[in-house]
């Protein structure tokens, strides 16, 4: 055990897997020298030469196009996409093709690529640098989505992505990056399977399901609302693709009130699906309707108002009260 | 090899090349490049300063295949558009004019080559060893793919314009890559095994799809690690109505010029001089002396596909003035004056083909529609909740169908006691 910030658990969980296969190899915008505008590749390059830790030109579809290629060929490619609200320009690639490659050759082709895009507001950053767009490759099939909320979590995961032989897109909660835990890089532990939903905190009286930068406020608002006498659970999702509904509908027929918390809006997002999957699996558990905490309808706001989009521990805690009022 | 004053927009100009200047002139709206041509529509050989040699490693027999190739992709090509006439194929996107763009250039290729196509290239497919009636699957609605790539080195059809042009520069990536760690091992001493032979990619794109961006960050990735692929474009001089004109001012070729590889403009109706350029292009890209740009000019003759209609966006005597470059047409000149061919030949290329027209006409027929549980199978390489749970459901909604017999279409004659009981309207 070894505590480190998130972002040293990813630069850890990297080193482990270049390490392991010669066939691996790093993507991305100025990801070499400077180890990324975040630094999660530090110190990569001078590791493992300009070979693994390539510094792309300037172009996401062009990473994204060539990971393909380069899987085509046998190697795992890991794209690091600078910020969330510049995957788009290799949204073609993602969504067309890189999802698309295994089924349309009837099984014969695989791509295991995988995309890292930090994502997620609370940096007090400028226009397309906090955006939360996981929705829009959920409702892709053929990728798979996932998102740590913690170190141990972020060192697994990315190894657990480079394994799997689907093309996996990992979120990176840019604003948790400096969050500090706990990492046990022998043992996964219960974090074997990165496609399964944690329940981080048992609870009687509703579940609080969230996901990567939110965790630690439902967590908080957990806390919060058993100092009013409330016995909250917390589900900290992991996987946005599959969703673990096993997890997500053994809570809610437990405790009676769901609510879902993301950064994202809530209009088409994440939430929507688990309110509807869980109304189909556990309607007659359920004491009051499925409740979604999410962003406004709008393009994310300026840095100066972003503590009014972004879900906080009072919006949960407001959730609660109204799922605890049916 | 005179490959020193490459690129070839540079070469020498010839009297035919004149011509075609002209005319690209005319139709680029800007003064147009030489042109790499050896065999001119009268079916007469002319001489490059590079290509010629490439040009003359060429027998009676090989010359033979390019038009035994040439002609059965265009008979395959007529036979698919009756297909799909008939109803047994949902599109046709045919090739007709593009026979020695796609003849010429894919016989440079080699096996361990690998070969990202569009969706036109039926005649680099031939030239690959794929099962033509393969080609149709994705046509008749029975497969989004149809062949194996891992089989023949020859990728899946790409419908989405440029974006299979990354992916082959990533593969050339993860060749340079191969090499590099053979020569490792081979510099330790280490191998007991003989050397792969080197190898180079090559994918196709339209005078359309060049617009997009894609195509531009190929080039510039493949400009970047001097990956070993050649860029092969097949001007056709429209994308569905759009004239080439609206994609490009200067001839596509010299676009090469601006990312530092070179850039060949050749002859795309003259399958000896796309093959020299090719075999040169591949040779280059092998030696891993970097990316090189070919721009085959060319003419889609026909229709775009068989859902369009060219008389109203085009003229039926720009069509005229190309017939009369016909690739078939003049390598039969130039075989028939030389004495490599005879009325015999023919004779067994035109039978040929109809032979390959009737399997082809069978194997669609007998295409059979898949499962819809291969999709479920498919979408996924590893287990996924999700589409299990959805394949559950399916199931047992299908089973539903299988117990109520009057919603079962698998015994259509079957008589049905329970009919009259049931009351269900069909
Ligand atoms: C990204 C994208 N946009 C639009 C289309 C629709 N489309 C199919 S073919 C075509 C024209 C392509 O022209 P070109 O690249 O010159 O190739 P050609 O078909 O002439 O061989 C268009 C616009 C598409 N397939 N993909």
């Amino acid at each position: 055990m070894t505590t480190m910030t998130i972002a040293k658990a990813i630069n850890e969980g990297l080193r482990a897997t270049l390490d392991n296969n010669p066939r691996t190899l790093l993507m991305g915008e100025d990801i070499g020298a400077l180890g990324g505008v975040y630094r999660v590749t530090d110190g990569l390059l001078a590791e493992f030469g300009a070979d693994r830790v390539v510094d792309t030109p300037l172009a996401e579809s062009g990473i994204i196009g060539t990971a393909i290629g380069l899987a085509l060929r046998g190697y795992l490619p890991v794209c690091e996409i600078q910020f969330d609200g510049f995957v788009f320009p290799g949204f073609n690639q993602i969504t067309t093709q890189l999802a698309k490659m295994h089924a349309r050759s009837n099984g014969n082709l695989t791509v295991p690529v995988v995309v890292r895009i930090p994502y997620g507001g609370g940096i007090g950053s400028i226009e397309h640098h906090s955006e939360s767009p996981e929705a829009l490759f959920a409702h892709t099939a053929g990728l798979r989505i996932i998102t740590p909320s913690n170190a141990h979590d972020a060192y697994w995961m990315i190894r657990q992505a480079v394994e799997c032989q689907d093309p996996v897109i990992v979120f990176e909660p840019k604003r948790r990056y400096w969050l500090k835990g706990e990492v046990d890089t022998q043992n996964p532990g219960a974090s074997a399977d990165p496609f399964k939903a944690h329940v981080l905190r048992e609870g009687t009286d509703a579940t609080v399901v969230a996901y990567g930068p939110l965790v630690p406020v439902a967590l908080a608002a957990a806390d919060a609302a058993a100092e009013d006498g409330h016995s909250i659970e917390v589900i900290d999702l992991r996987s946005i693709s599959p969703i673990d509904f096993d997890t997500v509908t053994a809570s809610a027929k437990k405790t009676g009130r769901l609510v879902v918390a993301h950064e994202a809006p809530t209009f088409g997002g994440i939430g929507g699906e688990i309110a509807a999957r869980i109304s189909e699996r556990a309607f007659l558990s359920l004491e009051a309707p499925v409740i979604r905490v999410g962003g406004f309808h709008m393009p994310y706001p300026v840095a100066k108002v972003e503590e009014d989009y972004l879900p906080d521990i009072d919006r949960i805690l407001e959730a609660l009260d109204r799922a605890l009022a049916y | 090899m005179g490959a020193t004053h490459l690129p070839s927009t540079e070469f020498d100009e010839t009297a035919a090349d004149d011509q075609l200047e002209a005319e690209a002139e005319a139709q680029l709206g800007s003064p147009a490049e030489p042109m790499v041509q050896l065999l001119a529509p009268d079916g007469t050989l002319g001489t490059d300063p590079v290509f010629s040699a490439y040009a003359e490693k060429l027998d009676g027999e090989k010359l033979r295949g390019f038009y035994a190739d040439m002609a059965k992709i265009r008979r395959f090509d007529v036979e698919a558009t009756a297909l799909q006439r008939q109803g047994q194929l949902a599109l046709w996107v045919p090739l007709t004019g593009q026979e020695a763009a796609q003849i010429g250039s894919g016989r440079a290729s080699q096996p361990q080559d690998y070969i990202f196509p569009t969706y036109r290239e039926h005649g680099v497919a031939l030239t690959r060893n794929v099962d033509l009636a393969e080609l149709l699957r994705q046509f008749r609605g029975v497969s989004n793919g149809g062949w194996n790539p891992k089989d023949t080195n020859f990728h899946l059809y790409t419908l989405v314009l440029a974006a299979q042009t990354p992916h082959a520069v990533g593969y050339a990536m993860g060749i340079q890559r191969d090499q590099k760690a053979a020569a490792a091992v081979a510099a330790d001493g280490a191998q007991d095994r003989p050397a792969e032979p080197k190898a180079a990619v090559m994918v196709y794109f339209g005078d359309g799809a060049s617009s997009e961006g894609d195509v531009h960050e190929s080039m510039v990735f493949a400009a970047s690690y001097n990956a070993p692929v050649v860029f092969f474009c097949q001007n056709n001089h429209w994308a569905i109505s759009v004239p080439s004109s609206v994609q490009t001012r200067i001839p596509l070729s010299n676009r090469a010029k601006g990312y530092g590889f070179p850039g060949i403009r050749v002859d795309g109706n003259d399958a000896i001089a796309v093959h020299a350029v090719t075999e040169w292009a591949l040779e280059h890209a092998r030696e891993g002396k970097g990316p090189v740009l070919i721009e085959a000019f060319t003419y889609r003759v026909g229709a775009h596909t068989t859902a369009d209609d060219p008389t109203k966006y085009r003229e039926s005597a720009e069509e005229t003035l190309w017939r009369a470059k016909d690739p078939l047409d003049r390598l039969e000149k130039y075989l028939r004056a030389q004495g490599l061919a005879d009325d015999a030949f023919f004779d067994q290329v035109k039978a040929d083909g109809d032979e390959l027209a009737a399997y082809v006409r069978k194997t669609t027929y007998d295409l059979e529609t898949p499962d819809i549980r291969t999709a479920f199978a498919n979408t996924y390489v590893e287990a996924h909740p999700l589409v299990a749970e959805e394949l559950a459901w399916f199931e047992e909604y299908s089973a539903g169908f299988a117990e109520t017999p009057e919603h079962n279409s698998a015994e259509p004659g079957s008589p049905d006691p329970d009919d009259a009981a049931t009351g269900v309207a069909r």
